[in-house]
C-alpha cells in the first residue's frame, strides 16, 4: 500500500505518471502502400470490458511450442494500441514494416481515454477557474471579474469530447497508414505467435511488442465503488464534485487531482504513506511546491500513514478512511469525508498475456526487460523477437517514454541498434504552476557523484528575475540545474513555475544530445520569454575547468 | 561613572573653561566607562518591515527559512505581502532563526517582531520560550456558534445538520485553517456540516465574523442568486459616479432586502408630550437624554405587552424574549448602526443615559462588539431632531416591532366641549410583524406607551 510502485530500474523516479501529453500528429507520415493480403480484422467494436484472463482459451489453442513459422503474417505485431503501441506502429510503418496492432478495449489506451487527455482538459478548466477566482492577482493587473462559476456537466463533456476526438484521430492515423487494427485481447502462444480474441486463429509475426499498459493500483482494504471511492478512471469523468475529498497518495496523479478539485471548490485531504508529501520530486522543488500548491489552498494532509480500510458512503454515512501508522501499523485516525480518490500508483496490466507460454515470469506484474526493451525469461535469457514497452515493463511509466521505447524497438528490429537514455526523458506535473524535471534529483546526483567520484554542483534561478513572468505577475517559481562542474555534463534540471512543462525540453534535449553547459551557454533565447529562466540558469552555472571549446555533437548555432 | 576623589566641585552648567579652573586634577569630560564587555546572548527580533510609505501592516506570505535554519546576512528569510506587492525580506544579521512569532498567512503591524534570531544554538530554546510568551494567547472561543447555514450543497446527499453527539471533531481543511488563523479552539465549535462536520462557516461564526463570500460553487443552470446580475439595472445617467458599498452599507442593504419577506403593518398614535417635556427639562442637567427617556418608556410598555417584544423565527414560532433590549438607531459617519440598551426596563433613567453615552461613543469609534448591536429585541428610531413629524421605519430582521418617533410640535387640539387648546404632540408610528403581533396587540401597546409618556413620573422610579 505504498503511495508509489517502486521500480527496479535505477533510472526513473519512483512514481508513475502516464499523464504526459503525447498526442502524435499523423499528418506528416507517408501513406504506406504496401498492403499485402492479410488477416481480415473483425469489425471494430468498442468494448469497454477490461482484459480478463483467457488462460483456458490459451492452453487450448497452443499447438506446437517453440518452432518458429517460416513466413509471417506480419513483420511486427503490437499488443496494445495505447500511446506506446501507437508510437511504435507509426514508426514501424515509416520503416516499411507490415504492422498489426491488437486492441482489446479502446484505441488510445489509458492516455487518451483515462489519462493524459481528459486530465489535461480538466486541468485546463481548473487553471482558468483558479485565475478567474484569484481576485487579488487580477486586481494587481488591474482586472476585475465578477463571480466566475462552472457547469460540471459541461466540463465533463469537454474532457470526454476531447478524448473521443483524439481517439478518433489515433485510429484514423493508423488506418490511413495501413496498420491493421485487430480487435480482441492478444495472447502470446509461443515465440512469434499470438492469437487475438477468442477465435482460434493464430497470428504470426516476426517480432512482437507487448504494450499493454497499466491500470490504477488499488491497495487491499480499499473498497472502490466508482461513486464515492474512486480511482483516476472514474475521477476523470467528473460525475460529481465532492465538498471534501481525501486523496490517497501525494504523487503526480494525486497532486494534479488536488489542483482540479480545489479549483472547483472542494476541500482536499492527502493521505501519504511516506513521511514527505510529493516524495518523487527533488526535495527543494517539493518544498516550494508544498508552499505554493498545498499550504495556501484548502488542503491538509496526513503523512506517514496507510489507509488500511476505506468504506464507501452508504446508509447515510460518509466515506470512512481508517488510517494506521505506516511503520508501527497502529491505528492512528479515522477520516470521514465525502469522497476518496485512490492515487497510489499504477499496476501493470499483464494478466492473460500468455507469458507462461514463453516461460516469462512477471515481477510484481511487470515484464522483465533489458535496456533494449527485450523481454527476459525466467532463466535470465533473452526471449528472441519479443519486446515489452511502456507501463507494462515499469521502466518509466510515462506515455512519451512508452512511445520512445516503441520507436527504439522498431529501430532495433530494422537493423539499427538503439538504446534509450531514460535520463533524457522529461516528466511533468500539470498543476498550476507546473512542475517538470529531467534527469536526476539532487540527492540522486550526489549519491552518484559519491559513488563514481565526481563533484556535483547546483545552480538555481528564480522566476522572479524573469521579465515575462513578472509581466504576468507569476513570479513564483524556481529552476534548478544539477551538473558536473568538471566536464559540464548536465545531470538534472527541475523547474517549478509557469509553463514549466514546456520549458523543460531545452534541458532534456541538451541531455539527449550530450550538450554540455559550456556550449549551451551560448544559445540565444528570445526576449522576453520564460525560456530566459533556463538561459539564466545555464549562464549561472560555474565550472571548474573549461575544456577546449569543441562541442560534442552539433555546433551550437548562434 | 568613574569615581573622582577630591575633585573640585565644578558646575558644568557654567562655562567649561577647564584649563584655567583646574590647577591640579584634570578629569575627563566624559565619565570613564567600565568597559567590561561580557558577551551577551542577544536575541534579535526580526521586524515586520515597512515596505512602502503607506504600509501599516503586512501579511506573511511564507517563511522561506524554517525554525532552526542558519542564516547569513543578506539571506531572504520571509516573503511579506504589503499593500502593494510581495517582497522578500532579508536578514541583516548572521545567526540562527530560533523562533517564528508570526506564522504563514498571519498579519502583523509594521515594526512588530515576526521572528527571533539568535547567535548560537544554545539560545534557541530561550528564544522559543520568549516567543511563546509574547505570542498572543489564543482567545477562548466565543460561546458555541449560533447554527450557521452550511454552504449550499451540490446535488448530492442531503445535509444532516445535527447528528448524535459526534465522538470526535471532524473539521474540513479550510475550517482548520480558519480556526488557526482566528485563534478559535476547534474542539469547541459546533459542526453543522454534513455528518456533523465543522465547516468554515461554523468557525467563522464562532469567531464572530460574518461569513466570507462563499467558495466556488457549481452553478448548474440557475445563475448565481447572489450575483447582482439578477435585476437588470438601468444604464447610469451620464455624469453619475458609482461608489461601492462599504461593509456596513452592504449589511444595511442586506437587512433591508431581507425585511421584504416579512408581512408588516403600521399603526400610528399621537402622544401628548407636555408632561414629558417638563420632565426632560428637569432631568437634562443630570445627563439624561431624550433617547434614554423614550427607550425606558418603550421598555416599560413592553413589560406589559410581551408579544411586541417577541419575534417570529422561521415563520412558524413565537420567540418570546426574556430580556427587553431596546436598540436605538444611530446615524454615524457613512452608516447606520443600532447600539442596544440591554434590559432597558430594569435600569433606571440615569444609568440608561450613561450606558447610552458609552454606546454612542463606541459606535462612533467603530468599536462596538457584536453583542452590543446584535442583541436588540425592539428598535427605536427618532428623526424628531430634524423636524420630521412622522415616518415609517423598516422592520429590522429578527425583531417583532420598530417604533418611529417624530418631533414634538405644538398642535391645536379641539376638545369635545368645543374648546381649543394647544398641546405638544408627538406622532409615534410602529411597524410590526403581523405574523405574531396583531392590530389589537399593537394598539394596546401604543396606548400603554402613550399613558407612560403622559404620566412620566413613573419613568424616574
Amino acid at each position: 500500500m505504498q503511495s508509489s510502485i517502486s521500480l527496479s530500474s535505477s533510472y526513473a523516479p519512483t512514481v508513475s505518471f502516464p499523464f504526459s501529453v503525447a498526442t502524435l500528429a499523423p499528418s506528416n507520415l507517408r501513406f504506406c502502400a504496401l498492403r499485402r493480403q492479410a488477416f481480415t480484422p473483425s469489425s471494430i467494436v468498442h468494448r469497454h470490458t477490461r482484459r480478463r484472463a483467457h488462460s483456458a482459451a490459451v492452453s487450448a489453442a497452443l499447438s506446437d511450442n517453440g518452432t518458429a513459422p517460416k513466413s509471417f503474417d506480419y513483420d511486427l505485431l503490437i499488443i496494445g494500441a495505447g500511446v506506446g503501441g501507437h508510437g511504435a506502429a507509426l514508426h514501424a510503418v515509416e520503416k516499411g514494416l507490415k504492422t498489426a496492432i491488437v486492441e482489446g478495449d479502446v484505441v488510445g489506451g489509458t492516455c487518451v481515454n483515462r489519462g493524459c487527455v481528459p486530465s489535461k482538459a480538466l486541468l485546463a478548466v481548473s487553471g482558468r477557474m483558479r485565475e478567474l477566482r484569484n481576485d487579488h492577482h487580477l486586481k494587481s493587473l488591474g482586472l476585475q471579474v465578477s463571480a466566475a462559476g462552472y457547469d460540471r456537466q459541461a466540463v465533463a463533456d469537454h474532457a470526454n469530447n476531447l478524448a473521443s476526438k483524439i481517439r478518433g484521430n489515433l485510429t484514423n492515423s493508423m488506418k490511413a497508414l495501413g496498420v491493421d487494427i485487430l480487435t480482441g485481447f492478444g495472447t502470446i502462444l509461443g515465440p512469434q505467435k499470438a492469437k487475438v480474441g477468442s477465435s482460434n486463429k493464430v497470428v504470426t509475426a516476426k517480432d512482437i511488442i507487448i504494450a499493454t499498459g497499466s491500470v490504477p493500483f488499488v491497495p487491499k482494504g480499499i473498497e472502490v465503488d466508482g461513486k464515492t471511492v474512486i480511482t483516476s478512471d472514474h475521477a476523470l469523468k467528473l460525475e460529481t464534485v465532492p465538498d471534501w475529498i481525501a486523496i490517497v497518495g501525494s504523487g503526480y496523479i494525486g497532486l494534479e487531482f488536488s489542483d482540479v478539485y480545489t479549483a472547483l471548490g472542494s476541500e482536499v485531504t492527502f493521505v501519504e504513506a511516506l513521511d514527505q508529501l510529493m516524495p518523487g520530486f527533488d526535495p527543494e522543488i517539493s518544498k516550494l511546491a508544498q508552499r505554493v500548491l498545498i499550504n495556501p489552498r484548502n488542503i491538509d494532509y496526513h503523512t506517514g500513514v496507510f489507509a488500511s480500510k476505506i468504506t464507501p458512503a452508504r446508509d447515510g454515512k460518509p466515506v470512512t478512511i481508517e488510517l494506521i501508522d505506516a511503520k508501527t501499523k497502529e491505528p492512528k485516525d479515522t477520516l470521514e469525508v465525502d469522497a476518496a480518490l485512490i492515487a497510489t500508483g499504477r499496476a501493470p496490466f499483464t494478466q492473460g498475456l500468455g507469458l507462461e507460454n514463453i516461460d516469462v515470469v512477471t515481477q510484481r506484474g511487470f515484464v522483465p526487460v533489458d535496456e533494449r526493451m527485450r523481454v527476459i525469461d525466467s532463466n535470465g535469457n533473452l526471449v528472441p523477437h519479443l519486446f515489452c514497452i511502456g507501463d507494462a515493463n515499469g521502466k518509466m511509466m510515462l506515455a512519451h517514454a512508452a512511445s520512445a521505447q516503441g520507436i527504439s524497438v522498431v529501430e532495433q528490429v530494422t537493423g539499427r541498434d538503439h538504446v534509450i537514455n531514460h535520463l533524457s526523458i522529461p516528466a511533468a506535473c500539470f498543476t498550476h504552476p507546473e512542475i517538470s524535471m529531467v534527469g536526476l534529483t539532487e540527492p540522486q546526483a550526489r549519491e552518484k557523484g559519491e559513488k563514481e567520484g565526481f563533484e556535483v554542483s547546483v545552480a538555481k534561478t528564480s522566476f522572479k528575475a524573469n521579465t515575462k513572468a513578472l509581466a504576468e505577475n507569476e513570479g513564483e517559481g524556481l529552476a534548478k540545474l544539477i551538473y558536473r562542474p568538471d566536464n559540464g555534463d548536465i545531470l538534472g534540471v527541475h523547474i517549478f513555475g509557469l509553463h514549466a512543462a514546456d520549458l523543460i525540453h531545452e534541458a532534456s534535449n541538451a541531455i539527449a544530445l550530450g550538450t554540455r553547459i559550456q556550449d549551451i551557454k551560448f544559445a540565444v533565447h528570445a526576449h522576453p520569454t520564460l525560456s530566459e529562466v533556463l538561459d539564466e540558469l545555464f549562464k549561472s552555472a560555474k565550472q571548474v575547468k573549461e575544456h577546449a571549446s569543441g562541442p560534442v555533437n552539433e555546433p551550437v548555432t548562434v | 561613572m568613574g569615581s573622582l576623589p577630591n575633585a573640585p566641585t565644578l558646575s558644568f552648567s557654567s562655562s567649561l573653561s577647564a584649563t584655567t579652573l583646574l590647577p591640579c586634577r584634570r578629569f575627563t569630560a566624559f565619565p570613564r566607562r567600565l568597559s567590561s564587555f561580557s558577551v551577551q546572548a542577544k536575541i534579535r527580533e526580526i521586524f515586520m518591515p515597512a515596505l512602502s510609505s503607506t504600509m501599516t501592516e503586512g501579511k506573511i506570505v511564507s517563511w522561506i527559512k524554517s525554525e532552526g535554519d542558519t542564516l547569513s546576512k543578506g539571506d531572504s528569510v520571509v516573503v511579506v505581502e504589503s499593500d502593494k506587492a510581495d517582497m522578500d525580506v532579508e536578514t541583516f544579521y548572521d545567526g540562527i532563526l530560533a523562533a517564528i512569532v508570526v506564522a504563514d498567512g498571519e498579519t502583523a503591524p509594521v515594526g512588530a517582531p515576526i521572528g527571533l534570531l539568535v547567535d548560537s544554538p544554545e539560545e534557541v530554546a530561550e528564544a522559543k520560550a520568549k516567543a511563546a510568551n509574547s505570542a498572543p494567547s489564543p482567545a477562548p472561543a466565543a460561546a458555541p456558534s449560533a447554527p450557521a447555514t452550511p454552504p449550499p450543497p451540490p446535488p448530492s446527499p442531503p445535509a444532516k445538520s445535527v447528528s448524535d453527539a459526534p465522538t470526535k471533531t471532524v473539521a474540513t481543511p479550510q475550517a482548520k485553517k480558519l480556526a488557526k488563523q482566528h485563534k478559535v479552539d476547534i474542539a469547541n465549535v459546533v459542526g453543522t456540516g454534513p455528518f456533523g462536520r465543522i465547516t468554515p462557516a461554523d468557525v467563522e461564526a464562532a469567531a464572530g465574523i460574518s461569513p466570507s463570500k462563499s467558495n466556488v460553487t457549481p452553478l448548474a443552470s440557475p445563475a448565481p442568486a447572489k450575483a447582482a446580475s439578477a435585476t437588470p439595472s438601468p444604464a447610469p445617467i451620464p455624469g453619475s459616479s458609482v461608489v461601492a458599498f462599504s461593509t456596513m452599507q452592504s449589511a444595511v442593504a442586506k437587512n433591508m432586502v431581507e425585511s421584504l419577506s416579512v408581512p408588516t403593518f403600521r399603526v400610528g398614535y399621537p402622544v401628548t408630550t407636555d408632561a414629558l417635556d417638563a420632565l426632560y427639562e428637569k432631568v437634562k442637567p443630570k445627563g439624561v437624554t431624550m433617547t434614554a427617556i423614550l427607550a425606558k418608556a418603550a421598555a416599560m410598555a413592553l413589560v406589559q405587552h410581551p408579544v411586541v417584544n417577541a419575534s417570529c423565527k422561521d415563520g412558524k414560532n413565537f420567540v418570546y424574549n426574556s430580556n427587553i433590549n431596546v436598540a436605538v438607531a444611530v446615524a454615524i459617519n457613512g452608516g447606520l448602526i443600532t447600539p442596544v440598551l440591554q434590559d432597558a426596563d430594569k435600569l433606571d433613567l440615569y444609568l440608561l443615559s450613561q450606558k447610552w453615552k458609552e454606546l454612542v461613543d463606541k459606535a462612533r469609534a467603530k468599536q462596538l462588539q457584536p453583542h452590543e448591536y446584535n442583541s436588540g429585541t425592539f428598535t427605536l428610531s427618532n428623526l424628531g431632531m430634524f423636524g420630521v413629524d412622522r415616518f415609517d421605519a423598516i422592520l429590522p430582521p429578527g425583531q417583532g416591532a420598530i417604533m418611529a418617533v417624530g418631533a414634538s410640535k405644538p398642535t391645536v387640539l379641539a376638545a369635545a366641549d368645543g374648546f381649543f387648546s394647544v398641546k405638544n404632540k408627538m406622532l409615534v408610528n410602529v411597524t410590526a410583524d403581523h405574523r405574531i403581533i396583531y392590530g389589537a396587540d399593537l394598539a394596546a401597546f401604543l396606548q400603554t406607551f402613550s399613558k407612560i409618556i403622559e404620566n412620566p413620573e413613573s419613568l424616574t422610579l
